[in-house]
């Protein structure tokens, strides 16, 4: 009796193991790794709808290597520690080719240890602060010189900037980025009197006295600028403190690298009006790859007053990529992707084209756009070149001698230039 | 390349007649020679097809134009109405109207065209330095305005930006000038520009009368003045009358920072006291669910949030009414979220009596049941509540002290709630039952009051207030589903500092804990003051568990 019941349920396993397994053969499997619930579903949500879309979108043009792509959605719950467990499910248990996920800094480095135990593929779609090149990583978001030190080349060349506020929420990227400005600040010759840094909590909503020392910080006489890394949430309160004490755009701009058309559109835009922001993709830039893909989100969303924004168009940029680098390699095995990747090129949303590099990160314009009443951007700057995204900064002192090349024969993501030695550690 | 040889002599000329004092022009003489006119019609047509880059040279020329049309141009460009047509590169003046089409005029000849669609036109882009160099150049037109504030705009931009002819320009009409705070204002410029370029007596004079301003540039130019003549020490001795002026300048730098201390302090306090009305809003409704009836309500946050979201529903109900919509959201708030704590209160914790853990756990799962309500009907996004234009902008006492409006109000509006309370408590009946039953639950029961109905009342009453306390946090903060889980934990706090059942407690805890942040966060940054508080009540609450302000006698267990 046992063991006719014993029989019977290894024939099950047996045998939905082997549809599973014909099941997988049939189609692509993409992962998606954002949170769903808990602090960053405000911002993932909109990234895992981009990835459902371009996966739609492929499977109607016939899918990739004439296989149709399944996505495997997972809800990591912006809980930095679940991002491992779930990419370890998505690799071991799921058996994804790809995945496209995470946005905080956090949870991009909980995952990377699994990623490079199962030898898995992330496409990482955020502005971050650097300072790392996994083989198993593709950072299609902006590394700092292509969106931070850019902005400050503006605010310093054109708006005639001389002293410093450096603005940020209490984490990793703020630190980091705020090291590397600091950093090329000092290198530019500005002094140290000259560079204010300031950080508060996450979702920090009294910003009184920290306005009020920027006021008289910037009324020495000399020409200021906020650089805020402050975190989406908080930024509200801060401009709105702004507004209410009297600081304009015109007198103290603020560039912002974390406010974009989706947090915008939960604001009372009166009191940003004028400041700037620094990204690689506005919604406002006329295009017609951006016509098209504005056009399909609000279809595929089914609401006219989405915004897109650069995180979409850097997981867009992502698998339009990964697409091509599969169908060059004609196998999703991820060595061979991972090779293929490399000097693959798509056209970018802007008008420009996009280029995966050997360290693993893009080639692209960096815009700067003024707020407008509509909580719009317009471009009034722009990079006159696309730029290529650095690793490893050259301005701080512990990355400066370092490169990543994942091409052969460095095959390496932080190769010493000086002492011409690899250690094998890219995080 | 002749014409615009031509034109930048025209310029040149133009800035020198107005060198020359020539100002009334701006307001009567309008010269409307066909030279002048065929001129800014070339001017103008540059504006659409110049790059931002060379827009400053543009926008000098077409002022040294001195016709009202520029000035009007301007104007629009400052607001973003300054549009051209696409077909034919005609600069116009665009007006959205109720259809979102767009209402064209012409700004050469101010006549009216047609009424288009937006993508027939396209506006003439502007940045930050360009909008600065715009009001810098209009500040000249509008030192004569009628208005007083935009005159002393002007003259501030002047005082910070100086040129030869705004200076020229203040001297001749300081005297004229009926207004005292304009007056005092224009001098004030006067004398910095004596400081900077005036002979030594005319130096030292200027000292003199500016140690009493506070503006910001006053200070500024005396530090470099200062810091000039430490510079020249080092090549050759000081003369006498360096040595003269650099004593008078240190002199009246002292003085400026001592006044500028006080004002400090002054605003430091402020800020505390805002911060503390914010918490004491907050607070003060969980003083009466936990520390009258001891309750631990883990949902008290949700109240708020409930309030807040009320405020949205009010503004989107009543878009005409925005600068009313604050006075009609606080009733409403007060409603929902009162009546939803009445709901709670019958539902739930009239069931869970004298088992505080469990209350705490229902609670704690009422509040993440909120929250997901909220998320699903309003999205998890957050929504955009508008500020009335009476609660932004900033009273300015002084050039370095200013009380922005919005705390200002609030601060007064948590102190009327907070005496409204206390009256409710004190001289009402119900106030009278609830002291009752708070004491001595058996002993009112015997005395025919309905202890139930009494606590349900309660209930209400504190989430009604924490719904008020979101109508004011969301003119403060953003309103999503997590607004409630940012206030909770600092309600707690306040309560447990105060000491539980008395509101007066909760009053000076929350002001003393907002000032006690304040004053420390310009020293250690805020990440370390959130800490150091903390850290500060822990200590506390270990040397006296009841609070500042314990109950004492019977009632107090």
């Amino acid at each position: 009796m046992k063991l006719k019941k014993l029989i019977i349920a290894s024939s099950i396993v047996a045998s939905s193991l082997v549809t599973s397994i014909t099941y997988a053969a049939d189609t692509i499997k993409v992962g998606v790794l954002h949170s769903l619930s808990g602090t960053m579903a405000i911002s993932e949500t909109t990234l895992k709808d981009t990835v459902l879309m371009m996966i739609d979108k492929q499977n109607k043009a016939g899918g990739i290597l004439g296989k149709q792509l399944e996505a495997v959605v997972v809800d990591p719950a912006s809980n930095w520690p679940l991002f491992a467990e779930k990419t370890r499910e998505l690799l071991a248990k799921e058996k994804v080719d790809v995945i496209f996920g995470c946005w905080t800094s956090v949870s991009r480095k909980s995952a990377l240890p699994v990623l490079e135990e199962l030898n898995g593929l992330l496409f990482y779609p955020v502005q971050y602060e650097g300072e790392e090149s996994s083989k198993n990583v593709f950072y299609t978001g902006a590394a700092p010189n292509q969106q931070a030190i850019p902005a400050i080349d503006y605010l310093m060349n054109d708006i005639g900037a001389k002293r410093w506020v450096l603005a940020g929420t209490d984490y990793v990227y703020p630190r980091t980025t705020n090291k590397v400005l600091k950093a090329y600040l000092k290198s530019k010759g500005v002094k140290d009197e000259d560079i204010m840094v300031n950080y508060t909590p996450f979702g920090h909503s009294d910003w009184q006295s920290i306005v009020a020392e920027v006021k008289k910080f910037g009324s020495a006489g000399k020409k200021t600028a906020v650089v805020s890394t402050i975190n989406g949430d908080a930024n509200i309160p801060f401009y709105k403190e702004l507004g209410n004490q009297g600081v304009s755009a015109e007198d103290i701009p603020v560039v912002a690298f974390s406010v974009g058309e989706e947090e915008l559109s939960g604001f009372d835009t009166k009191p940003l009006v004028g400041h700037l922001a620094a990204w690689n993709y506005f919604q406002s830039v006329e295009s017609d790859e951006n016509e098209t893909f504005i056009a399909d989100w609000k279809k595929y969303i089914g609401d006219d007053k989405r915004v897109t924004n650069d995180p979409m168009e850097a997981t867009y940029i992502g698998f339009k990529m990964w697409a091509k680098a599969v169908e060059k390699a004609g196998t999703t095995d991820v060595d061979a992707v991972e090779q293929a990747m490399i000097g693959v090129a798509v056209p970018n949303l802007t008008g420009g084209t996009a280029v995966m590099n050997a360290n693993h990160h893009l080639s692209k314009p960096v815009l700067i756009g003024e707020i407008q009443e509509d909580g719009q951007f317009e471009v009034v700057w722009e990079t006159p070149d696309t730029v290529i995204g650095d690793a490893w900064s050259d301005y701080l002192p512990s990355s400066k001698n370092l490169i990543s090349d994942w091409t052969a024969p460095v095959k390496c993501g932080n190769f010493d230039v000086k002492t011409a030695k690899c250690s094998g550690q890219n995080f | 390349m002749l014409r615009i040889f031509s034109a930048f002599i025209c310029c040149l000329l133009a800035w020198q007649s107005i060198a020359n004092g020539d100002v009334t022009l701006t307001k009567t003489s309008v010269s409307t020679s066909v030279s002048n006119d065929a001129e800014l019609a070339t001017l103008f047509k540059k504006l659409p097809v110049t790059k931002l880059s060379k827009m400053q040279l543009l926008i000098e020329q077409l002022s040294a134009t001195k016709t009202p049309q520029v000035k009007q141009a301007f104007n629009y460009l400052l607001n973003g109405e300054l549009y051209y047509i696409k077909a034919n590169k005609q600069v116009v003046h665009a007006q959205i109207n109720e259809d979102k089409k767009y209402a064209l005029t012409d700004v050469l000849t101010n006549t009216p065209l047609d009424v288009v669609a937006k993508s027939k036109i396209r506006k003439i882009k502007t940045n930050n330095r360009l909008r600065g160099s715009l009001r810098s150049l209009l500040a000249q037109f509008d030192l004569t305005d009628p208005n007083k504030e935009i005159r002393i705009a002007a003259v501030k931009q002047l005082l910070d930006k100086p040129n030869q002819t705004g200076i020229d320009t203040i001297t001749k009409l300081v005297k004229k000038e009926q207004d005292t705070d304009v007056r005092e204002l224009m001098q004030v410029t006067l004398l910095v520009e004596q400081l900077l370029n005036g002979e030594h007596e005319e130096k030292l004079a200027a000292v003199k009368q500016l140690k009493t301003s506070l503006e910001p540039s006053v200070l500024n130019e005396m530090t470099n003045q200062l810091s000039k003549i430490a510079k020249s020490t080092s090549s050759t001795p000081l003369s006498v009358e360096d040595k003269a002026l650099k004593v008078a300048l240190e002199k009246a730098i002292a003085d400026i920072d001592d006044r500028k201390g006080i004002f400090e302090f002054a605003e430091n306090l402020f800020f505390g006291v805002s911060l503390g009305s914010v918490l004491l809003l907050a607070a003060i409704g969980l003083a009466i669910t936990f520390g009258v009836m001891g309750v631990i309500n883990m949902a008290h946050g949700e109240m708020m949030m409930l309030g807040a979201y009320t405020t949205y529903v009010i503004q989107q109900a009543f878009p005409q009414y925005i600068e009313y919509s604050l006075l009609m959201a606080i009733p409403a708030a007060f409603l929902v979220s009162g009546l939803v704590g009445v709901g709670i209160e019958r539902g739930v914790i009239r069931h869970l009596k004298g088992r505080p853990l469990e209350t705490l756990l229902a609670t704690f799962g009422i509040s993440l049941i909120l929250q997901q309500l909220v998320r699903s009907i309003f999205s998890p996004l957050n929504r955009q509540v508008l500020t009335p234009e009476w609660m932004s902008g900033s009273w300015q006492i002084n050039p370095i002290f200013s009380l922005t409006f919005n705390r200002l109000y609030i601060i007064i509006f948590s102190l009327m709630v907070f005496v409204a309370l206390l009256m409710i408590l004190k001289k009402t009946s119900l106030g009278l039952h609830v002291r009752a039953v708070s004491q001595n639950r058996d002993m009112a029961r015997a005395l025919s009051i309905k202890s139930d109905w009494v606590d349900a009342i309660t209930f209400g009453l504190g989430s009604g207030i924490a719904g008020i306390a979101g109508v004011v946090l969301s003119q403060l903060t953003n309103v999503g589903p997590n607004l409630g889980q940012a206030y909770i934990i600092d309600s707690f706090l306040v309560v447990v500092f105060g000491g539980v059942g008395n509101l007066w407690g909760t009053l000076v805890a929350a002001m003393s804990l907002g000032a006690f942040n304040k004053f420390l966060e310009p020293v250690t940054g805020s990440v370390l003051a959130n800490i150091i508080v903390l850290v500060g009540l822990v200590l506390f609450i270990q040397k006296k568990p009841k609070g500042l302000f314990p109950q004492k006698g019977r009632s107090a267990d």
